[in-house]
């Protein structure tokens, strides 16, 4: 039984690479959705809305994302859902990712001067209007560096999908594993396959940032 | 289907033995983890190139992949070196590298906020590299990030949860366990969730009341942590 690693194993850990950008992309779009609802819900004029969306941010970023899997995947079923890995980690990516994403936007537009409020009230905006006009256009500016920050959090958690049986990057690996037995080598190249994706939004969000301080301290000296 | 936590609440005494491992794995893994990640902060902003970068490559590398595979590449490569170590020192070895290299970054913004005049004044009163970080810019520039150094540890406890997967008997194996046993998954996985959430929140009451002993500026001012 020797097998040493070849062409067809790393093309099974590249297929393995795309389900991990697909669980990423289907937990941001989810998670940026729902995290969309619990800023707007962290900021609500009720303040039993306001209760809710921060108990329910309190919740979510008090448990570890892997006992979020668990409740969805195994508990789902119990209660006569029956559910794919997939769908599974999805859930759960996009519950994880609301909160958090939901958190730093709600920052982001409590960032904005208060005045700009203001003065879109005194042109008779209504609320809508000016949150989708004037606040969020703004709010937006500020909150992209985190958000891309974010992103390489993301890629990195869809990783413990691989626990409840989803083939991203890791179960691959994993599973190459089982039949060649060289588990630190085939680690090491999953490991530089997550860097590979990790490290350029990694190098982005630093360059937004950047750029963001470097205007911030524009319209400073603008002011002063 | 009705929730049935007898079952669960029978095995209460596995869930603390299970919940006190991981308040162990986080009080030692912080303390350990805030040493690496204060070295490696003082190592990045040496004028030593080959420190600078070798901290800089270690910080990177740590950042940019997931804690699941690093705590196998460590479970796997310190057997492959031939030492058998219980899983839990392997835990222990895995979240201090992980936390040490987002506290490494942490740290160095606290570093970087002190403000010029104080090193040029240290500087001036002769005091060596070393006397400058801890008499001088250690205390200060914690204070700043402090915040985020909290969050970061609490993080880091949840982030425990993950050394079940190389067979650490803390809170979520022993739920794993549990389930196994009792045909009760989501059960289980709830209460152990709700014992999470009890934990992180004790934590933050913890690093408030920390804060409040070692940064006396703040006590005073009444300044919110």
């Amino acid at each position: 039984m020797d097998t040493a690693l070849n062409l067809n194993h790393i093309g099974f850990l590249l297929d393995g690479a795309l389900w991990t950008l697909v669980l990423s992309l289907m937990a941001f779009l989810g998670g940026g959705l729902a995290g969309f609802a619990v800023a707007m819900g962290r900021i609500a004029p009720q303040r039993i809305i306001r209760i809710l969306t921060t108990g329910y941010v309190q919740l979510v970023q008090g448990t570890p994302l892997l006992v979020i899997m668990f409740v969805i995947y195994f508990g789902l079923p119990t209660l006569g859902f029956s559910i794919s890995p997939l769908l599974a980690a999805g859930l759960s990516m996009t519950i994880y990712v609301s909160a958090y994403l939901g958190e730093i936007w709600r920052g982001a537009i409590q960032s904005v001067p208060r005045a700009q409020w203001e003065a879109a009230e005194c042109l008779a905006l209504s609320r809508g209007q000016r949150m989708f006009k004037v606040i969020l256009p703004q709010a937006i500016r500020i909150a992209t560096p985190p958000t891309v920050g974010f992103s390489v959090q993301i890629i990195k958690n869809t990783s413990l999908a691989s626990v409840v049986g989803f083939v991203e990057l890791t179960r691959a690996g994993q599973l190459i594993n089982n039949s060649i037995f060289e588990p630190f080598m085939i680690y090491l190249i999953i490991a530089g396959l997550y860097f590979c994706l990790c490290f350029p939004v990694s190098l982005l969000s630093r360059r937004l940032e950047r750029t963001g301080v470097a205007r911030a301290q524009r319209i400073e000296l603008v002011s002063a | 289907m009705i929730l049935d936590f007898t079952l669960i609440i029978a095995r209460w005494q596995m869930l603390m033995d299970g919940a006190w491992l991981t308040v162990q794995l986080a009080a030692v893994t912080t303390l350990t983890g805030f040493l690496v990640g204060t070295l490696c902060a003082v190592a990045r902003r040496s004028r030593f190139r080959l420190a600078a970068s070798t901290a800089g490559l270690y910080v990177e590398a740590i950042r940019n992949t997931p804690f699941l595979v690093q705590i196998f590449l460590v479970y796997f490569g310190l057997s492959s070196l031939g030492l058998s170590l219980s899983a839990v020192t392997v835990a222990i070895i895995a979240l201090t590298i992980n936390v040490g290299a987002y506290t490494a970054e942490i740290m160095r913004a606290g570093f970087d906020s002190i403000h010029r005049g104080q090193w040029e004044a240290a500087e001036t009163l002769g005091l060596t590299k070393f006397q400058q970080y801890w008499h001088v810019a250690l205390r200060p520039a914690m204070e700043r990030v402090y915040p985020s150094l909290s969050s970061q540890f609490i993080l880091l406890m949840l982030a425990s949860s993950v050394t079940s997967q190389i067979s650490t008997e803390e809170l979520t194996a022993a739920a794993n366990f549990i389930q196994s046993e009792t045909y009760r998954p989501l059960e289980t996985y709830l209460l152990i969730a709700l014992i999470y959430v009890a934990l992180s929140l004790a934590m933050r009451v913890v690093f408030w009341g920390i804060g409040m002993i070692i940064f006396p500026r703040r006590r005073r001012l009444g300044t919110s942590l």
